[in-house]
């Protein structure tokens, strides 16, 4: 059996294929059992250095990719934008390029700036996997998303999925709605319109102004985390105000015709998005998500590592 | 190659058959029921994956999707019979063998397969054969099994060109 491979870097699902999703969704899946056994380690990426760059402030993601990591094998060192030269003033290219020449295989970026991840792929001839970059996109976030909704109801296909609140900010909902079309879900999105992009309405996204009109919808909410550092612009009228009108509550949750599955990438602002006895109810599948991302990430990595391209394109033919 | 396995152990007790993925399984499944009619008993079955031991990760290019591996969580002072269908350069075999040892350390690791076809590139034996082909390197010998292949048997046929 020959599979899809993936490229050189994984910038976004924006430019997966529904194969190559599957093939991660599917490489993810028998991963899951490493983490469960007592010594959670095996040795697919021995001998491969890894650098986690990180230029914001991360918990879940950053330790999620160091354990994948660790689990593979790999040899990693953590790069934070303060206490680095990058508090000097040394470019993105630099730091990468230095680390570089210090022989490493892949780089795990997190940027502030859309397009950081692209950009740096562009100039360094190592590995690049895009840990979230701006607002564009954070493609493990939308693979565990895809792995956690599959784990539920099987194939996606026709599935109803909305995602939740601001997604004007939210590079994690760029990341799920290509993934979620690609792998043939219905999409959603519900939050006040100063919170949507403006082109919202082309891109084939049903729109919801009302959360009681979404959770009446839909099988599965994903619920996105109001960005406050992000908030310098009067998005909203105040936190008490959004969460009156937009906050997943329990009781607008019982009144669906159905359960709902609840996700939430993290970190939650309680009492606001989301409140603590959804978040903590019988259809969280929250932690769940948190569990499958390292999967995720083991899966990205090890598809990364192995086999070099031009290898693939002569199997093929 | 069931009553092998009993002789070979001197009985069931502790016993534990890994089927390495994919044939292996099926086969290990195969042998456990056959040994659970003839000794009354219930032999325990489990299932390994070994592509994330492979020492060839750099260089393969595409791989099957990685198999699942349902393996107890300790196999200390188990005995162990590692089944597979065909027994060729001995590398799957290392690669599991490294795989057990991260469960634990079992007090015998056998090796049990259906076809030995010769080729060894490391220092590793069969204890159970099921049949000896000495097939040459240009061939390649598939084992067929009807959960999978649709039918049974063993074919020998020219390696596809690689590359």
């Amino acid at each position: 059996m020959i599979g899809p491979v993936l490229g050189k870097d994984l910038l976004g699902l924006e430019e997966l294929s529904a194969e190559q999703i599957r093939l991660i969704l599917d490489t993810a899946g028998p991963l899951k059992e490493i983490s469960e056994r007592t010594i959670k380690k095996v040795p697919a990426l021995r001998g491969m250095t890894i650098v986690n760059l990180f230029f914001e402030a991360s918990t879940r993601t950053r330790i999620s990719f160091e354990f994948a990591e660790k689990r593979l094998s790999a040899d990693t060192v953590n790069v934070a934008s303060t206490g680095s030269s990058v508090s000097k003033g040394e470019t993105l290219v630099d730091t990468a390029r230095n680390l570089e020449a210090m022989r490493i295989d892949m780089v795990v970026i997190r940027h502030g700036a859309s397009g950081a991840a692209r950009f740096l792929a562009d100039r360094i001839e190592s590995k690049v996997v895009n840990a979230g970059d701006g607002t564009h996109e954070h493609p493990t976030q939308g693979l565990l998303d895809l792995l956690t909704l599959r784990d539920r109801f099987g194939d996606l296909k026709g599935r109803r999925v909305c995602i939740c609140g601001d997604v004007l900010h939210s590079r994690v909902a760029r990341s799920n709605l290509w993934g979620l079309k690609k792998l043939g879900a219905e999409v959603a999105v519900c939050g006040p319109r100063s919170l949507l992009p403006n082109a919202i309405d082309e891109m084939g996204v049903q729109v919801f102004d009302r959360i009681e009109a979404a959770i009446e919808w839909a099988e599965a909410l994903n619920i996105l985390r109001l960005q406050l550092e992000r908030m310098q612009g009067g998005y909203i009228p105040s936190l008490r105000e959004y969460n009156r009108v937009f906050g997943v509550t329990r009781e607008r949750l019982e009144r669906a015709p159905r359960d709902i599955v609840i996700m939430h990438p993290g970190p939650m602002n309680r009492g606001v998005e989301i409140d603590s006895d959804v978040a903590d109810g019988p259809h969280s599948v929250i932690l769940d998500q948190v569990t499958n991302g390292v999967a995720i990430r083991m899966a990205v990595l090890y598809l990364l590592a192995g086999g070099r391209p031009e290898l693939a394109e002569a199997a093929k033919g | 190659m069931a009553d092998e396995v009993v002789e070979l152990f001197s009985g069931t007790d502790d016993l534990i058959l890994v089927g390495i993925q994919r044939r292996g399984v099926q086969l290990a499944e195969r042998i456990a029921a056959y040994i659970d009619e003839r000794e009354g008993v219930r032999v325990e079955r489990a299932a390994l994956d070994i592509t994330l031991y492979r020492d060839d990760l750099q260089t393969i290019g595409p791989r099957p999707v990685v198999g699942k591996t349902s393996l107890p969580l300790s196999l200390d002072d188990r005995k162990v019979v590692i089944v597979d269908d065909v027994l060729y350069t001995g590398r799957t075999v290392r690669a599991a063998m490294d795989e057990l040892a991260d469960f634990g350390r079992p007090s015998r690791i056998a090796l049990a397969v259906l076809v030995d076809r010769g080729g060894r590139e490391l220092p590793i034996h069969a204890d159970i054969v099921g049949k000896v082909v000495q097939a040459a390197s240009h061939l390649r010998v598939d084992v067929l099994i009807s959960d999978l292949d649709g039918e049974e048997g063993v074919v020998i046929v020219p390696r596809e060109e690689e590359g």
